[in-house]
């Protein structure tokens, strides 16, 4: 079964958010644009920041790993569009006791839970989710293994827009750990569909999935020719583990190479955005005056990734 | 069903005929998406308040404050609400295309107080065309119509046009 049979209705509107890939035009833009109006609950002039779209519906976030920005991003989106929000680590509790996934799930349904908003270290544990669940039952994939983080995707497609305007005049690079990452393939799937017409992937061969190119990219190992010209930079986390294994030799040579530091940022174009998802590892994969500098809108994406999920939950919620 | 419709240049003109004499020193105006916002941005000049620094505008999207969501989900084009003064207070000129059921307005008043609590709110409308279903009334009204229930008159713009309504029959 396709994803997308999973995610959409019979007449195509989204009931589950698990990827980006196959996800049409018309729905990444709508959830864009619907994020628009999102932007302004939190705005000064209000006393109320928030909405009651979502008054009277429970939504659990399940984090069967770690995370703070985004299960902290979904609670208060939540939370913003009047939502009843519950907050389960697993880690620490019943899978600990040997409980399956999917009785996890049908205990909280058993809970009259209206959406899941669930991140998990296996791929496909959000399509697994929406197998089972009851048809009123909404999931948001919140990050699944190295598969694909669509609300973090859909965020840096929001920030893009905001700074750059139309996809189409973009020159994207994404840069760093390709392989790993289930934010770049979700950056990937969303560019493509969005009409992006140069999206480069930047990283060394062992950071890189064989058969990167037929996602429509264009491949670079060198970063002075991965960066030049482009528009924006969207930096990856290297993932600490990750040096452990022989595929790097070090936190030192990797900055060395593949860390953007202000020299290597001036290849881009002088107005060119820097993205990252968060965590960042300072002085690995990217350089303090970068990141705190003038191009780059890092900051921007979390405030963002507030409007976007309130978008997706609200959208999700209404079909 | 009227023989000819309505033309909403002349009812904006009537409408700034009414409001004029009462109009509130300090008041703000809020138009609600789309059609609100064309008659705010013709009232206005009607009023002689262009520019006027004391009467602020703003505009309202109602769409997170429906009370048909969990019917009909959400409305695929939302736009941002915007009011860039402080709604504590003061009093507020709402403005709306047409009145129907009295919903949409339901739905805007709970968003100016998601803003702050209003000294007043007043309504006006370009048309009444009854079938009201909640409490709600207009202080100012340019045409009053008695229209079936599957009879709906909208507000449309475009640059052959302008302003000008459309009606339909839909159940």
């Amino acid at each position: 079964m396709s994803a997308n049979n999973l995610q959409l209705t019979d007449d195509g509107r989204l009931r589950h958010l698990l990827t980006l890939d196959g996800l049409p035009a018309r729905i990444l833009t709508q959830i864009l644009d619907t994020a628009e109006s999102f932007l302004g609950v939190s705005e000064a002039e209000r006393d109320v920041k928030k909405v009651p779209l979502l008054r009277g519906k429970a939504i659990f976030n399940i984090f069967f790993e770690n995370s703070t920005r985004t299960r902290t991003t979904f609670e208060i989106a939540a939370k913003r569009l009047s939502a009843d929000v519950v907050n389960l680590n697993i880690n620490a509790s019943s899978q600990s006791k040997g409980e399956t996934l999917l009785d996890t799930i049908a205990n909280l349904s058993a809970m009259q839970a209206d959406m899941f908003i669930v991140r998990h270290a296996a791929a496909g544990a959000g399509h697994l989710i929406a197998r089972h669940v009851a048809p009123h039952i909404h999931i948001v994939n919140a990050g699944d293994g190295r598969c694909s983080h669509p609300t973090q995707g859909l965020l840096d497609m929001f920030t893009l827009r905001h700074y750059k305007g139309p996809f189409h005049n973009l020159r994207v690079a994404i840069v760093g750990d390709v392989l790993h990452s289930r934010v770049a393939r979700s950056q990937i799937h969303a560019l493509t569909t969005l009409g992006c017409p140069e999206v480069r992937v930047v990283a060394p061969k062992t950071l890189l999935p064989r058969d990167v190119e037929n996602l429509g990219v264009h491949v670079f190992h060198k970063m002075s020719e991965g960066i030049k010209d482009v528009d924006a930079v969207l930096m990856l986390r290297l993932q600490n583990e990750r040096m452990r294994g022989a595929r790097l030799p070090s936190a030192g040579e990797y900055y060395k190479h593949w860390g953007l530091t202000p020299d290597k940022l001036k290849l881009a174009k002088p107005d060119a955005i820097v993205m990252h998802p968060g965590p960042m590892n300072r002085g690995v994969e990217i350089d303090s005056a970068v990141a705190d500098g003038m191009q780059s809108v890092i900051l921007s994406q979390v405030t963002f990734g507030i409007a976007v999920r309130m978008a997706v939950m609200s959208i999700l919620a209404g079909n | 069903m009227p023989k000819q419709l309505p033309k909403p240049e002349q009812l904006i003109d009537l409408l700034a005929e009414q409001i004029k004499p009462q109009l509130h020193p300090d008041c703000a105006l809020v138009g609600i998406h789309t059609g609100g916002v064309w008659i705010m941005d013709a009232l206005v000049e009607r009023l002689g308040i262009v520019g006027n620094p004391n009467i602020p505008r703003g505009v309202l999207d109602i769409a997170f404050y429906r009370d048909d969501f969990s019917r009909i989900g959400l409305h695929p084009e939302t736009k941002p609400s915007h009011l860039p003064f402080d709604v504590e207070d003061r009093s507020i000129l709402l403005i709306d295309d047409v009145l129907f059921t009295g919903r949409t307005i339901r739905a805007a008043m709970n968003l100016l107080f998601d803003y702050g609590r209003p000294a007043a709110i007043k309504l006006a409308v370009l048309v009444d065309r009854g079938g009201r279903e909640l409490p709600v009334c207009a202080d100012y009204v340019g045409l009053k119509l008695d229209l079936a229930a599957d009879e709906h008159i909208s507000l449309e713009k475009n640059e052959t046009e302008g302003l000008h309504f459309v009606m339909k029959r839909k159940p």
